[in-house]
């Protein structure tokens, strides 16, 4: 019995930013007076911050190799722009658009990654310099007006669902079997994955605490899935972000490249003279972001349906905020997917809770920094107990 | 009872997991020089931080009185007050910051917040004097060596009115002049009425300068020796260490030596930065199959430098030179492909370039060989936890388990994770650079016989070391380097200190 309180224990602190991102959401629940959670507004929670999602999972990688990138809020900015000059301007077809954006935004941080891994300039001077340059190249490029409507093709990035196969009508039903399916899969892998350790006589989590998990996860995600089907169902968004979200938490945790990103940046020398190519992997984790803020961008224009040249203002901020507030380490080599994204849904939840309760923008800000102040004051507090 | 200035009674700490000191006791007499020996993971430096009120009190149970008080220090800086000063095991020193500054950091010599350069710099002239550094006070600390670094680390000490100075290892990145000179300085200190307790593996130092010595085994004090009695030989402190006797310091072997494995022509390395001074200049060297090479020097003679730069150029800019691998030449350009053709640098600075330290044991032991465990890029993370347990258990590595950091080990329990890393990938070639350094008798020995093992299998193992007993009693061959030159190459079997020591000057 101790031993499955201890185990408790021991998830318990794991999974401490996911408490806290609930109780948050409770929190507002109840203020809001329910309308946090209703379906509409669980929808619109997620389409306002897919882009910070999105970026937070590059992001991630980047200040685990032990770097940071302040242009990210500019790339959005600028590959809005090129996809509406392209678009709307050139009309030019919508997916070689949304193909050359995203290769020119990871063209972007390619760049920057250079900077940084072979001419060892700090990537907080490199990357500075980039939010300048990006943000003027969007001025430029949109000669200081918005450029838009988008093509109707090109907004349902963000603005579409995934069809209903089945027809339902209240309930979206591929929504719901999309939910069944992506549970068993769960289930098997983590039944799968604790056979094998038992055949190699490892340690497992008892039973009750795996049951308990699991059935936590499963509630967790009918719940959602089903408020989300009794509205429209799965946003398309939110699909791509869900795909995101298990390629980077696969790579970064079962990978030989995921490990040697950890590995650079816990210790580069170390790393190094390990056979890690370094310089090679830093550009790599920048070029990576660069396509994802790619991404963001004509996700976050489509949704706008018009390129500003203000587009993307301080998202770095949110982005960067959201890593740290999921247990990431300013130093490097620290760091989890999703703890990335639960930060950034804990930065989403208040900012759409705030606003629901009509809380200024001014005293949203304040709020939102106390958070992450005091986020990352309790992972650290956390930590040297530990 | 007056005659102790310190006596550490019953103190007991705990970390998640260990149980780093049980119920130790320590008792230090006005004016001596304590030893405190024990195996890696003993519990001495934990022993020293509690005592220096770096694991403040109530994060430990026990009592200290010194000086005939109880003392509860909450911070180190309580513990300076009071005339403790300790001196890490890392050095502590800030590298850009000259001696002088260094010297006064956090004692600044101030007049209302305003530093006063003159006072700072007399001052700093005189405490340096007293521990004989020929250096300018205003000398950048990263311009100097090692040694020097540890004299400002002690000149520091003076400078805080130190009446028990504490030493954790300070002779082990040091050469055996430096040593000398540190432990005559000890002596000194001794005689003006400043008690020292000294932390360290090299029991010949201990046995030279200590008038007690206190045994420490897995986190218990196992007795306390006092030297005047004459009665003290390294053997029983060995015993006392590990527990039982160790009759042979290096293990026997059969050398079954074959072909050339390793030939290195004409190789010259240039500084990194100052272009055109040559730190590794003209080396010719052989290393055979089942060989175990020994490379002896003083610090700074390019050792290291020679072998990081065959390691991938990880050192310097390459000059001039080749390297042939079983007879062909090899392009070891870079540390992949140095590791492609069995190449293997175990560092001699663990943390700067060995260790993730704020990652697991089991990270650290598979990074260099992760292909090893995974297949088609995924890691399979239960081979992976065989494999690194299977280290920890060969190596006895003192650990909570594969999944604590590499931080929280001891300083020889660190030493073991890289050398395992460096193990598991499997290397024909194997260069190691100081192996020992900070690691005990009994854990030497196993080194020494995976060595052998290594040799046996048919492998081959270069060894770089400063002590000239551990290159005599392991190798087979040895060359001698100085100033970036092999100034002479020995048969080991013939070779005596004194023949070595001539070639190194
Ligand atoms: N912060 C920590 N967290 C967890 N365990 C620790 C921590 N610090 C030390 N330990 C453990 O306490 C034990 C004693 O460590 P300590 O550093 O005192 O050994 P030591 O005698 O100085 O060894 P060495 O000769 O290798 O330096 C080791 O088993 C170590 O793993
Ligand atoms: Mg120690």
């Amino acid at each position: 019995m101790s031993s499955i309180i201890e185990a408790f224990k021991n998830n318990i602190r794991q999974y401490s930013m996911l408490i806290a991102l609930i109780a948050i959401m409770l929190f507002f629940q109840v203020l809001t007076g329910g309308i946090l959670l209703k379906p509409l507004n669980i929808t619109n929670l997620v389409l306002q911050n897919s882009y910070i999602l999105i970026m937070a999972i590059g992001m991630l990688l980047v200040i685990v190799a032990g770097h940071i990138d302040l242009s990210v809020g500019s790339i959005v900015a600028f590959i809005g722009a090129t996809s509406a000059v392209m678009m709307v301007n050139l009309h030019i077809n919508v997916g070689v658009t949304i193909v050359a954006c995203l290769l020119l935004g990871a063209l972007i941080g390619a760049w920057q990654g250079f900077w940084v891994a072979y001419i060892k300039i700090p990537s907080f001077i490199v990357t500075l310099a980039g939010m300048l340059v990006f943000r003027g190249l969007t001025l430029v490029m949109l000669q200081g007006a918005s450029v838009g409507p988008f093509p109707k093709a090109f907004q349902k990035i963000s603005s579409g669902f995934i069809p209903d196969f089945f027809g339902g009508k209240d309930v979206h039903i591929t929504t719901m079997v999309i939910a069944v399916c992506f549970l068993l899969a769960i289930v098997f892998v983590e039944l799968r994955s604790r056979s094998k350790k038992m055949a190699l006589g490892f340690a497992v989590s008892p039973k009750p605490v795996l049951i308990f998990k699991l059935l936590g996860i499963s509630a967790a995600v009918l719940y959602l899935c089903s408020l989300l089907a009794s509205y429209k169902g799965l946003p398309n968004v939110l699909v791509v972000l869900f795909s995101l979200t298990v390629l980077y938490a696969f790579i970064t945790t079962q990978t030989v490249t995921g490990r040697r990103i950890f590995a650079l940046g816990g210790n580069e020398q170390a790393a190094k003279l390990s056979g890690v190519k370094t310089r090679r992997l830093t550009l790599l984790t920048f070029a990576n972001l660069g396509l994802l803020s790619a991404l963001a961008g004509l996700v976050f224009a489509a949704r706008l349906n018009v390129a500003t040249p203000k587009a993307g203002t301080s998202f770095e901020l949110d982005v960067i905020a959201a890593c740290f507030i999921g247990g990431a380490s300013a130093s490097g080599g620290v760091g989890t997917v999703i703890g990335a994204l639960i930060g950034a849904l804990v930065m989403g939840v208040m900012n759409n809770g705030m606003s629901i309760m009509g809380i200024g923008i001014d005293w949203q800000q304040a709020i939102k920094g106390m958070v992450l102040l005091f986020a990352v004051f309790f992972d650290v507090y956390n930590k040297s107990k530990n | 009872m007056s005659d102790f200035i310190l006596s550490m009674c019953g103190i007991t700490k705990t970390f998640p997991g260990v149980k780093a000191l049980d119920n130790v006791s320590l008792d230090v007499r006005q004016g001596e020089i304590h030893a405190l020996v024990g195996e890696n993971g003993a519990g001495k430096s934990t022993l020293m931080k509690v005592l220096s009120g770096i694991y403040p009190h109530g994060d430990y149970s026990g009592e200290i009185t010194y000086q005939g008080n109880e003392c509860r220090f909450r911070e180190i800086s309580d513990s300076e007050k009071a005339g403790i000063v300790i001196i890490h095991q890392e050095l502590a020193l800030i590298p850009y910051l000259s001696i002088a500054e260094n010297i006064f950091l956090g004692n600044e010599q101030q007049r209302g917040g305003v530093i006063d350069w003159l006072l700072t710099y007399s001052k700093a002239q005189e405490l340096l004097d007293m521990v004989g550094l020929d250096e300018s006070p205003g000398a950048r600390v990263t311009d100097i060596g090692v040694g020097k670094q540890q004299l400002v680390e002690i000149a520091k000490a003076l400078s805080k009115k130190v009446q028990l100075l504490i030493l954790d290892e300070p002779t082990a990145t040091l050469n055996e002049q430096d040593s000398e000179k540190l432990l005559k300085l000890l002596l000194e200190f001794k005689k003006q009425g400043i008690s020292s307790i000294l932390i360290s593996h090299k029991l010949n130092e201990v046995e030279q300068v200590a008038d007690s010595i206190t045994i420490l085994r897995d986190g218990a004090a196992i007795e306390t020796l006092d030297c005047r009695s004459g009665e003290i030989n390294e053997e029983h402190i060995i015993r006392g260490m590990v527990g039982r006797d160790l009759t042979h310091r290096f293990p026997e072997r059969d050398a079954h030596i074959g072909e050339v494995v390793l030939e290195i022509r004409d190789w010259t390395v240039n500084h990194p930065l100052h272009e055109g001074r040559k730190v590794v200049e003209d080396v010719n060297m052989t290393l055979r199959k089942g060989e175990v090479l020994g490379i002896a020097g003083l610090m700074g003679s390019g050792r290291t430098e020679l072998a990081m730069s065959v390691f991938g150029r990880s050192y310097g800019v390459h000059a001039a030179g080749k390297v042939f691998i079983n007879g062909e030449e090899a392009d070891v350009s870079t540390v992949s492909k140095a590791i492609g053709h069995g190449v293997a640098y175990v560092t001699e600075d663990r943390k700067t370039y060995g260790l993730l330290l704020d990652q697991t044991i089991k990270e650290n032991i598979t990074l260099a060989n992760l292909e090893e465990v995974a297949s088609r890029h995924v890691i399979d993370q239960n081979q992976e936890v065989l494999c690194s347990s299977s280290f920890v258990d060969q190596f006895n590595i003192k650990c909570s388990g594969i999944l604590q950091k590499a931080l929280n080990l001891s300083g020889g329990n660190q030493q073991k994770v890289v050398l395992s890393k460096w193990l598991f990938a499997d290397p024909d070639i194997l260069i190691l650079d100081e192996p020992t350094r900070g690691i005990d008798v009994g854990a030497k020995y196993e080194i020494y016989t995976i060595i052998n093992q290594l040799v046996e299998e048919g492998k081959a193992v270069i060894v770089i070391s400063s002590e000239l007993p551990e290159i005599l009693g392991l190798c087979d061959r040895i060359y001698v380097m100085s100033e970036g030159r092999i100034t002479g190459e020995l048969n080991a079997a013939e070779a005596s200190q004194e023949e070595i020591m001539r070639h190194i000057l």
